[in-house]
Formats: C-alpha cells, structure tokens, sequence
C-alpha cells in the first residue's frame, strides 16, 4: 500500500470540503473495495477521509411513503431491514446475493454503488486498462472477456459494473443524495448515476471530485412480486455472469434490469414494456444493441432465459 | 474500566512508531490496548504483528478467503479489508477471546467432536464466523437461500452452508464443520 494520511470527518459538508480540497484524497466507508485496490497499489489514494461519524447509518421513512437509507448504512442492515423485506424485496434479495456475511456486515450503501468493476485486466497493474490508467488502451477487448460486458461498451472499454444492489436500486428508480464541499445538496436519478465508458471509462459515476454520497432514497412501494435471481459460476460467493431484478405485477407488466452484461445496471422503457410479451420479447429490445464477443455471446441466451425463469417465478401456474 | 497503558509484552512486541502514525484505543478480548500504528496497517495486521494475537490468521488477505474473520461491535469482518484507525474505540473479539484449551467456546468444542479441520489454517475465521453466523440467524436477518425474507430464520443446513460462503477450508472439511455448526445450532 502506498502511504497515506487518515483522518475522521465530523460532518458530511466537512468530509466533502476535506477531499475536494486536496488531490489524491477519497472518502473511506467500508473500505472492503478500497482497501483490496490499495493493496494492488490500483487506488493510490494519499489522504483518506473516514465518513464513519457523520451519522449516516439510518433507515427512515420519506414524507412520500418512501425510504431514505444513510449512505453509510451496512449491507446487511439494509437487507435485514424489516421495511425492505416487506416492501422492496427485491433489494434485500439482491444484497443477500452478493459477496459473503463478512464483507456485506462491512461494506456500505455507497460504497456498495461505487464499487470498481472486477475485470481481470482492471486488476492486473501489467496490462493496459483504459479506467486504471487513461489512454493505455484496454487489453480486455480481443483478451479473455467471459464475464465482462455485452451492452453499453466502448472500443475504449468492455468492463462490467460487478454489483448487484444497484441493479434492484435501478428497478426501484432510486436516487442518489449528496452533498458538496459548498454544502449544496441534489438528488442524482440511480439511472443517470452510472456513466457509459465512452472515451472516458475512467469516469464512473456523475459525482463531482468531493462530492459525497449522503443517502439512498426509495420511492414509495409499488407492490408486486419482487424477484432477483443471479447466475453465476459458483452457488455462492461470486460475481453474476447475469443477473435479473424485476418487479411484476398481477397482469404480467412491471419492470426488469439486467446485472452482470454491462457497465451499469441495464433497463429501458422498451424492454419494461414488452415484459407482458414474454422473456424473449423484452431481452430482444434490452439487448437490441449489444457488441458482444465471442467469449461473452452466451449472456444474451442465458439473459434471455434468466428472465424466463424469473417471470415463472413471478407467475406459478 | 478505564484505558491502560499497553501492557508490557505488547510495548516489547510492537514495531517503534514510524513516522506518521497515529494512535487508537481499542478493547481486545477484554482487554485494553493503546497504540501508535501508521495509516496503513490493517486490523489483521495489528491483531497478528503489533498484539501478538496470531490466532486471527491471514490467508488471501483479499477478503476472499475468510481466515481473518474477527468480531468487530458485534459483527463478523474480514479483518484484512479493515484499517486499524477504522476500530478506534471499538470492541474485537478473536479466537482467542472465544475460549481457551481448558474452557473451549462450545463451538470449539464441536469442531474438535465432528473433525471440522484437517490442516487447522481455516479454523479461527470458520468458528470466529460460525459463531456470528449463528447471532445473524437469531437475529433474523436473511440469506440468498432464505425461502420467505419475512418469517424467522432457521439454521438448516443449506442457510449454514450459504452463510459461510466466505470462508474457504482448501482442506474441504465442509461437510464436518457444518454438521459441528448443526450441532451447536440445535443445542
């Protein structure tokens, strides 16, 4: 790990002024994605600010009828919430079915949304990787490229955005709170929070350098039935090949988001509304313009029958 | 209690400060510790190097592997994924803090009945995890396999199986350390 100097904020307007004013400094939540890209020397933070004391681990409920989850509130505690279980199950689900006990005890509700992708060129500091290092090229595209994405990509980068909880956040039409070292408050739409790669894949998400994430918030529950169901390449414990968050209601209508095939959570409006149609009608639309190689071509079929045994799943005859 | 002063075997074990360090308060097992560690060293790493408490073992140290699991203000981590500074004022419970060889935790005690280790590298993680898996299901919180996110949580032997998902036995003593786990669950 490269040095690195630490302190604890005491407000969330001071830990935004704390790292927007000073270069090579990062918020530290969690830390279980962080600390791992340390060790690599990936992330070569040079200050760090602990968000832990800004009173940010609080689920309450919204003047909507919705929930504002603290930004630092634990993995587990959001899926364990007794609300989430209720009336967005399938947040809980997705949550459960990512990592294991001990890093979802740890890992944080933002830290969890800006969690760095798991492309093995990423990680390995020998190749070019467009996101680690910008304008070195990107050994993924023409490399081993079995889990890495479909949709979305750019002749820049194919790299995957590797969570799951952001998927049901998607289906759930979150938003992202923040605030900034002025202390200036807004409310980021989970759909735009994610940026494709374009030319700039190292540009992740629409926050602004210091910009610090305060809070989740849920829209009312739209009731349902509430399905996540990942594929992977072990039971437990592993990244999705695909994943499938969907809400369906009683006449077959409702929403879908696809983890695993792209740089962000995948869902459209075309996609939703097919979902009547079938699996078949909504992954046609969803996928319409998907690159993928050869390596990876197989997640458009398994996407397509995910989703079919998500919406069995849904609807038992 | 109020906070001592590093007792004398950690004062002779710790590395001198280097420059840059900082100090944190934390209790271990109990115990009291004040020290002074740079930014970078890890729980684990003050567990093992600067305590002397080398029952917490480091494996992947990646969080990938679950040798290094502590509890931390109740809670099971990865220790390796988690700065020292981060625990300022916390309470860590280790292996060694769950029993000793006279009085073993009755986890332990299972473990040794159903031979759930071969090589032993595994084992503080898989029981220091075991015992916190145990608390999350009395405590009703759910897991992937959980059937019904809203009724009580039961520990069978598929929900203890995916709950120790994070912890590796390259031994492959699965089948045994989940039969210890039944049967501590049940008791």
């Amino acid at each position: 790990m490269k040095a690195f100097t630490y302190e604890r904020a005491k407000s969330p307007a001071a830990a935004a002024a704390a790292v927007a004013g000073q270069p090579g400094a990062k918020f530290l939540a969690g830390g279980t994605n962080l600390l791992d890209l340390m060790k690599l020397q990936i992330e070569t933070p040079t200050h760090l600010v602990d968000v832990q004391d800004l009173k940010l681990d609080r689920i309450e409920p919204t003047a909507d009828g919705g929930l504002r989850v603290g930004a630092f509130v634990s993995n587990t505690a959001l899926a364990a919430d007794a609300r989430v279980r209720r009336d967005y199950a399938v947040l809980t689900r997705a949550i459960v079915a990512g990592a294991s006990g001990q890093l979802r005890n740890k890992a944080t509700t933002a830290g969890n949304l800006l969690q760095r992708t798991r492309c093995p060129y990423f990680y390995d500091t020998n190749q070019p990787c467009n996101k680690r290092r910008p304008g070195s090229g990107c050994a993924a595209l023409g490399g081993y490229s079995r889990q890495l994405a479909v949709i979305g990509t750019s002749d820049a980068c194919i790299a995957t955005y590797p969570g799951d909880m952001a998927v049901a956040l998607r289906v759930l039409d979150a938003g992202v709170e923040t605030i900034d070292a002025h202390g200036a408050a807004r409310t980021i739409l989970l759909a735009e929070f994610h940026h494709s790669p374009g030319d700039t894949p190292h540009l992740e998400t629409a926050l602004a350098p210091g910009e610090l994430i305060t809070a989740v918030t849920l829209p009312p529950p739209v009731g349902g039935h509430h399905v996540y169901r990942k594929v992977r390449d072990r039971a437990s414990y592993a990244f999705a090949l695909v994943s499938v968050a969907a809400i369906i209601q009683p006449d077959g209508s409702g929403r879908v988001a696809f983890g695993g095939v792209a740089p962000k959570p995948w869902r459209s409006d075309a996609a939703d509304a097919a979902l009547p149609e079938g699996a078949t009608a909504v992954t046609a639309r969803a996928f319409a313009d998907a690159r993928p190689t050869a390596d990876n071509k197989f997640k458009i079929a398994l996407a397509t029958r995910t989703l079919a045994a998500t919406i069995a799943q849904a609807r038992p005859a | 209690m109020t906070v001592a002063a590093i007792p004398t075997k950690s004062v002779r074990a710790a590395p001198s400060p280097p420059p840059g360090a900082m100090p944190l308060a934390l209790t271990i097992n109990g115990e009291h510790h004040r020290v002074e560690v740079d930014p970078r060293t890890t729980l684990l790493d003050l567990l093992r190097d600067h305590l002397r408490l080398t029952g917490t073992k480091k494996g992947c140290d990646h969080g990938q592997c679950g040798a290094c699991t502590v509890i931390a203000g109740g809670k099971r981590i990865n220790a390796c994924l988690s700065l020292a500074l981060q625990h300022d004022g916390d309470k860590v419970t280790t292996i060694e803090g769950l029993g000793t060889p006279d009085r073993l935790h009755p986890l332990q005690a299972a473990f040794v009945k159903h031979d759930g280790f071969q090589c032993g590298y595994c084992t503080p993680g898989q029981i220091c995890s075991a015992v916190a898996v145990l608390g999350e299901i009395k405590a009703g919180i759910p897991s992937h396999v959980s059937a019904d996110l809203t009724a009580p949580m039961r520990a069978t032997n598929a929900e203890v199986r995916e709950r120790m998902s994070g912890n590796i036995c390259r031994c492959g003593a699965y089948s045994n350390i989940a039969e210890a786990i039944a049967e501590v669950a049940a008791a």
